[in-house]
């Protein structure tokens, strides 16, 4: 089956679909290390997001979204994907998405990683939406990046 | 008889077939609006017969295109009833003329007063387009003025109750829009411009969804800026006008420096040409003069009161065919009186990208987001709202296909 613009059932695929209607680890919750607050600033897509990290494990990604099926889906499909993973994995299936999301259509996507995200490879072909994809992913980048700073503080060198 | 089928066939684009063999369902003129041959035709022309530089080329072909140029103010001036040619300023866009105005009402002329300054007040609304609130916001941080602004009314009014109070001896500008480009409200400009004349302020319309869909004539409307632009009105884009007193265009300083805006130039300083060359730095849209002159003439050739009746025709039939689906809300006046023709509404359950989406699918195009409008969604509690607008090549048989789509959109998304 071809991707075309009328074409709706590759990018509204049944599993992007059923995330959107019931996402995986939807709301905000305590504890956390980091909050992020990312938009889509041509659609006005909003993400809070947040991140609870025990020493290099990823233990929570809670989050509230407002935006459409493609955005809500991702980043439901986010929290299945990197939860419990270590920092380092959970970055290497960020970099996987990503590619597949900005590969227009030319990258096949490996499942053992990116799981339920594969049915993500029809949006690769509409470039308008390849940033709703994107927005919970970039948040939990973010996020990820300010909460290492905080467990991890980055040493002075100032001899104690 | 407006013979919508015959104007049609003067927009070759409307004729496409796009993905899926559909035919094209334009409905997002307010966003740009198509181009009719006329247009296309007279751009082509320029550009293969009379093309050159303006007002600097001694060659024939200079000449040509310099009065092509100027043809084009005249046709503008004519077109919004301009009492002089010279009050025509060419801008990029809608946007520079309305940053044009807000930038140099707070720059101080040579021997004069700047016309905003600490404690002065500039009102504008909260209907309006980002670019008719942001340079706004900028003039008033730049030189210690105050931003204030008129609500709106559920009904998506602007809500004249507090006018004395907004409205003040401290007032310098009220910028606000003729035709909201997300409600569609057509807003009552002759209270808003008596009141700020009486206490001395000036006042900027942002007619850029005016102009393309009533007839307009500056010197009777009073106000003492008026912008819009060139590509909502069947012309090109790349070119936008803003309008404004001769009097007052001459008593301010320029905007951009640079080429054409000049009388004298030495190393050490520079006297500035008079309006409108004193606000046209640098080489100017000029085969989007030419296309805007065309699209004047076209839209003349058809008559703006023609067309004007015309949208509201057939925003009450759009109006009055969305307002039966079930989940269907609009967000805006719900009724075609004092209304432009774009109608923004919100469908229970799917989100605007993913209905625009849809109906891309089905060939209707609309547009989905903030429509650069995010104060006047927040004002109405959405995050986003998907629009359809209409103009004179809008057929019912489109409102049909929109609302046959729209009923496709809730069943594929469960709504």
């Amino acid at each position: 089956m071809n991707v075309t613009p009328s074409n709706m059932d590759m990018l509204y695929q049944e599993i992007i679909l059923d995330h959107y209607k019931h996402p995986h680890g939807a709301g905000l919750r305590d504890p956390f290390e980091a909050e992020v607050h990312h938009v889509n600033p041509t659609c006005g897509d909003e993400i809070t997001l947040r991140v609870h990290l025990d020493g290099e494990t990823v233990t929570d990604v809670s989050y509230a979204a407002q935006g459409c099926s493609i955005s809500q889906a991702s980043v439901s499909v986010l929290n299945d994907l990197v939860t419990g993973k270590s920092v380092t994995d959970g970055m290497a299936v960020l970099d996987s998405f990503t590619q597949l999301m900005q590969g227009k259509g030319q990258v096949e996507p490996d499942e053992d990683v990116l799981e339920d995200g594969i049915a993500f490879a029809g949006v690769a072909q509409f470039p308008a939406r390849v940033k709703c994809a994107l927005l919970g992913w970039m948040a939990w980048k973010d996020a990820v990046s300010q909460a290492l700073v905080t467990t991890h503080p980055p040493t002075t060198g100032d001899p104690a | 008889m407006y013979d919508v089928a015959r104007i049609r066939e003067d927009f070759p684009i409307l004729g496409r077939r796009l993905s899926g063999d559909l035919p094209l369902v334009y409905l997002d003129s307010a966003n740009t609006s198509q181009k009719p041959r006329q247009v296309i035709d007279a751009i082509d022309d320029h550009y293969r017969q009379h093309n050159a530089n303006v007002a600097r080329a001694m060659h024939q072909l200079g000449a040509e295109a310099s009065a092509a140029f100027e043809l084009g103010r005249d046709k503008v001036a004519a077109f919004i009833g301009a009492p002089n040619r010279d009050e025509v300023v060419f801008t990029k866009n809608a946007s520079e003329a309305l940053n044009l105005v807000a930038r140099v009402l707070g720059e101080t002329p040579v021997g004069g007063q700047a016309r905003v300054g600490a404690g002065d007040e500039v009102v504008i609304t909260e209907m309006e387009h980002h670019s008719n609130i942001v340079p706004w916001q900028q003039l008033t941080q730049r030189t210690g003025a105050t931003l204030r602004w008129f609500g709106v009314t559920d009904e998506g009014r602007l809500d004249l109750d507090d006018i004395d109070t907004l409205i003040t001896e401290r007032t310098k500008i009220v910028s606000v829009t003729w035709v909201s480009n997300m409600l569609g409200t057509i807003n009552p400009l002759d209270v808003i411009i008596t009141k700020a004349h009486s206490v001395g302020a000036l006042v900027v319309v942002d007619a850029s969804q005016a102009v393309p869909q009533i007839p307009v004539d500056v010197a009777a409307l009073g106000a003492d800026f008026v912008a819009f632009t060139g590509h909502k009105l069947v012309g090109p884009t790349g070119i936008g006008v803003l309008w404004g007193r001769y009097d007052l265009l001459a008593s301010l300083p320029p905007f951009l420096g640079g080429g054409e805006m000049i009388e004298t130039v030495t190393m050490e300083r520079s006297t500035y040409a008079p309006p409108p060359a004193r606000f046209e730095a640098g080489t100017p849209p000029i085969a989007e003069s030419v296309g805007i002159g065309a699209a004047v003439d076209y839209l003349s050739s058809i008559g703006m009161a023609h067309i004007a009746a015309h949208e509201q025709a057939i925003t009450a039939y759009a109006l009055g065919a969305l307002q039966e689906i079930d989940g269907l809300t609009v967000v805006g006046p719900k009724e075609a009186v004092d209304r432009g023709g774009a109608v923004s509404f919100t469908l229970e359950g799917v989100h605007p990208h993913d209905v625009s989406q849809l109906l891309d699918s089905r060939g209707v195009a609309v547009r989905a987001g903030h429509h650069c409008a995010k104060p006047a969604h927040l004002r109405f509690g959405v995050q986003s709202t998907t629009r359809a607008s209409f103009y004179l090549y809008t057929t019912e048989q489109e409102i049909d296909a929109l609302v046959e789509a729209l009923h496709h959109t809730k069943k594929y998304f469960g709504a």
